[in-house]
C-alpha cells in the first residue's frame, strides 16, 4: 500500500488540517515509511486468533440510568470564543 | 395490495422506499454521560463535558439503553446480536462537539427482523427491518436567531438514539405512512421511546427511487429529517414525481442527500460537500466491545408486553371488525382504555361506544383520551346498564352526555332522573292501548297492507314512554294487538 500525495491531501482535508504542497510530499515520504513498518506485521500469522481489544479480560463497564451531571451552563460555555443567551455562537452553517 | 404505479409519459413507475428512523430511547440520562435526556430545558444546561466534547472525558455506557435497545430488537422480531462494537463516525459540524459521532457500523447490536403494518384497505403487509443501532444525537443548531451566526444549544447532543433501518420494501408513501406508524406504536407498547414526533423524539430519513416494474433498482436520493407521518408521505409523493420527470425528460438522477421543505411540500437538494460522506469510521478506543449473555436477552424477552398485532388479532377474535380492532390498538392507552370498558360486557358494545360515541364526543370537545372526563370505568358501568336492559340504547345516549358534562356515574344519572326503562309489561300494555285508541285511521291503513306503520306504532309508544318502555316488549305487545 502507498500513499500518494493525493490522498494526503484527501486526508488532510477531512482531518481540517491546512498542508502546502511542499508539507503534502514530505508527510506522503513520512507516512508511507510508517505504514511499510507496520505492514511487516502481516507476516505474522492470526488466522484463529480474536481482535485484542483490551490489554485486560473485562467486559465494557456501564452506569445505572440516572442523571449525575449536568446543570452548569456557565462552565460549559467558559470556552466558548462567542455566546448569547446560553447558547454557543458560531459563523453561520446553513444547509 | 397491489402495488400502486404512478403513470409517467412513458409508462407506469413503481416508488422503492426505504426507511431510516431515529428513534430516541426513553431514559433520565444520556448515552454516555449522566446529564439529563429531558425535552425542553433552557439552552446547555443539560450538558456534561463529555456531551461537549472537553478533553480527557470518557464515556460510560447508559445501561438502560442498552437493555431498551434489545427489548425494541425483540420487538421488532428481530436478531440480537450478542457481540456489537461502537465506532467513531468522524465529521466536522458545529453542533457536534466531539468531531465525531459514537454510533454502531459493522456490529450492530439488532440484526434483521420483520414488523407487519397495516393497510388502508384493510389488507396487511410485512416489511423486513436490515438493523437496529444504537448511537449519540448531535446537538441543535439555530439558524435563525442571527443574520450571520448560528446559535447552537448541546442539551440533545449525547442523547440515547436507536436508529432502526428499514429494507427497501415500500412501494407507496401509504406503505410508509403505515411502516411508521406501526413503528411508533411499537416504542411505545414497549416504552422504549415516546414517539413524540413534535418534540423530535422520532425523526425520519427517507431513501426514495423509482423503476419501470420488473427493472432493477434505481438511483435513490435521501431525504433527511422528516417530522411527522404526514410529511414523510408528502415528501415521498414530490420526490418520486421529481425523478421520473428528470428521468423522462431524458436526465439521470444524482445520488444525493436532499431536504423536505414543510412550506411548499418540495424536497431541495442539499449543498452537497464531495467528501460528506467519507466518515472514516473506527472502533472507538474508549469503549470495549458491548458483550451480551444470551441469558440477558432472555430475560427481557419474558418481560415484553402483549404487541399491537397480537393485541388486534385477539380482538379480532373477540368480534371486533378488523377496523375497530387496528383504531383501538393504534394507541397503547387506547386499547387499554377499551379492555376497562370490556370488562365483564359485551366486546362489540364497547368497541362501539369506545370508537364512536367517546371519540366522537372527545373529538368535539378537543379533548384527548387520558383527560376524557368518562373514566373507562364509568363507561363501562353505562354499558352494563344497556346490557341488563336498565336502560335502551338511545336512553343510554343522553345519559352518557350527560356524564361527560358532569362527570357523575351511569346509575346515579339514571336514578335522578328516573331514567329506568319500563320492562313492567301491563305499564307498557296500558300505553299501547293508548296510542291504538288515539290512531283508528292508521289501524286501518296499516291493516289494509301498509306494514311500514308498525315503525310507526313503536315509536308513538316509545315517545309516550320518554324513552323508556322497553322496545322488545312494545314490539311483542304490538304484533299481537294489531
Amino acid at each position: 500500500m502507498s500513499i500518494d500525495i493525493n490522498t494526503v491531501r484527501k486526508v488532510a482535508k477531512l482531518a481540517r488540517i491546512r498542508t502546502t504542497d511542499a508539507d503534502a510530499e514530505v508527510l506522503s515520504g513520512e507516512l508511507n515509511n510508517i505504514l511499510s513498518m507496520i505492514e511487516q506485521l502481516n507476516e505474522v500469522k492470526t488466522d484463529g486468533v480474536e481482535p485484542m481489544t483490551s490489554v485486560i479480560e473485562m467486559n465494557l463497564p456501564a452506569r445505572a440510568d440516572e442523571v449525575t451531571d449536568g446543570d452548569m451552563p456557565d462552565k460549559i460555555l467558559s470556552c466558548a470564543p462567542e455566546k448569547a443567551a446560553g447558547f454557543f455562537v458560531v459563523p453561520k452553517v446553513v444547509e | 395490495m397491489a402495488h400502486a404505479l404512478l403513470k409517467g409519459e412513458t409508462g407506469d413507475w413503481e416508488m422503492v422506499i426505504g426507511l431510516e428512523v431515529h428513534a430516541q430511547i426513553l431514559t433520565k440520562s444520556k448515552l454516555f454521560s449522566g446529564a439529563s435526556a429531558a425535552f425542553g430545558a433552557a439552552p446547555n444546561t443539560q450538558v456534561s463535558p463529555i456531551d461537549a466534547g472537553f478533553p480527557g472525558m470518557l464515556p460510560v455506557i447508559n445501561e438502560l439503553c442498552i437493555e431498551k435497545a434489545v427489548r425494541t430488537g425483540l420487538g421488532l422480531n428481530a436478531k440480537i446480536n450478542l457481540y456489537s462494537v461502537f465506532e467513531r463516525k468522524n465529521y466536522f459540524y458545529a453542533d457536534l462537539p466531539q468531531g465525531y459521532q459514537i454510533s454502531q457500523y459493522q456490529h450492530p447490536i439488532v440484526g434483521e427482523g420483520e414488523i407487519e403494518i397495516d393497510l388502508p384497505d384493510g389488507t396487511t403487509k410485512i416489511i423486513g427491518i436490515e438493523r437496529l443501532h444504537v448511537e449519540q444525537d448531535a446537538g441543535k443548531s439555530l439558524h435563525d436567531q442571527h443574520p450571520s451566526k448560528s446559535y447552537v444549544d448541546l442539551n440533545r447532543s449525547g442523547n440515547p438514539l436507536m436508529e432502526i433501518v428499514s429494507k427497501p420494501h415500500m412501494n407507496s408513501a401509504e406503505e410508509a405512512a403505515a411502516y411508521v406508524t406501526k413503528l411508533r406504536a411499537i416504542v411505545r407498547y414497549l416504552d422504549t421511546c415516546d414517539g413524540n414526533m413534535d418534540e423530535g423524539s422520532m425523526r425520519c430519513d427517507v431513501n426514495v427511487s423509482v423503476r419501470k416494474p420488473g427493472d432493477a433498482l434505481g438511483t435513490r436520493c435521501e431525504i433527511k429529517n422528516v417530522n411527522s407521518v404526514r410529511f414523510v408521505q408528502q415528501a415521498i409523493e414530490y420526490e418520486a414525481r421529481r425523478q421520473i420527470e428528470v428521468i423522462e425528460g431524458g436526465g439521470t438522477i444524482k445520488q444525493e442527500t436532499r431536504l423536505f421543505d414543510t412550506k411548499n411540500g418540495t424536497t431541495r437538494a442539499m449543498r452537497s460537500k464531495e467528501d460528506a460522506h467519507d466518515y472514516r469510521y473506527f472502533p472507538d478506543p474508549d469503549l470495549l466491545p458491548l458483550k451480551l449473555e444470551q441469558s440477558f436477552v432472555d430475560d427481557i424477552r419474558k418481560t415484553l408486553p402483549e404487541l399491537p398485532d397480537a393485541k388486534k388479532k385477539r380482538f379480532i377474535a373477540l368480534g371486533l371488525s378488523n377496523y375497530d380492532a387496528s383504531v383501538l390498538t393504534a394507541e397503547k392507552d387506547r386499547a387499554a382504555f377499551y379492555e376497562k370498558v370490556a370488562n365483564n360486557n359485551d366486546a362489540k358494545l364497547a368497541a362501539n361506544w369506545v370508537t364512536t360515541e367517546l371519540a366522537g364526543a372527545l373529538n368535539k370537545a378537543g379533548k384527548e383520551l387520558h383527560d376524557s372526563p368518562v373514566s373507562a370505568e364509568q363507561l363501562g358501568g353505562l354499558l352494563k346498564l344497556i346490557s341488563d336492559n336498565t336502560i335502551s340504547g338511545k336512553i343510554a345516549k343522553d345519559v352518557f352526555a350527560d356524564m361527560f358534562e358532569s362527570g357523575k356515574d351511569a346509575a346515579a344519572i339514571v336514578a335522578e332522573k328516573g331514567l329506568k326503562q319500563v320492562t313492567d309489561t301491563g305499564a307498557i300494555e296500558k300505553i299501547v292501548d293508548e296510542v291504538l285508541a288515539e290512531n283508528p285511521d292508521k289501524i286501518a291503513e296499516y291493516k289494509s297492507g301498509k306494514d311500514k306503520l308498525f315503525g310507526f306504532f313503536v315509536g308513538q309508544v316509545l315517545k309516550k314512554s320518554g324513552g323508556k318502555a322497553n322496545p322488545a316488549i312494545v314490539n311483542d305487545l304490538l304484533k299481537k294487538k294489531l
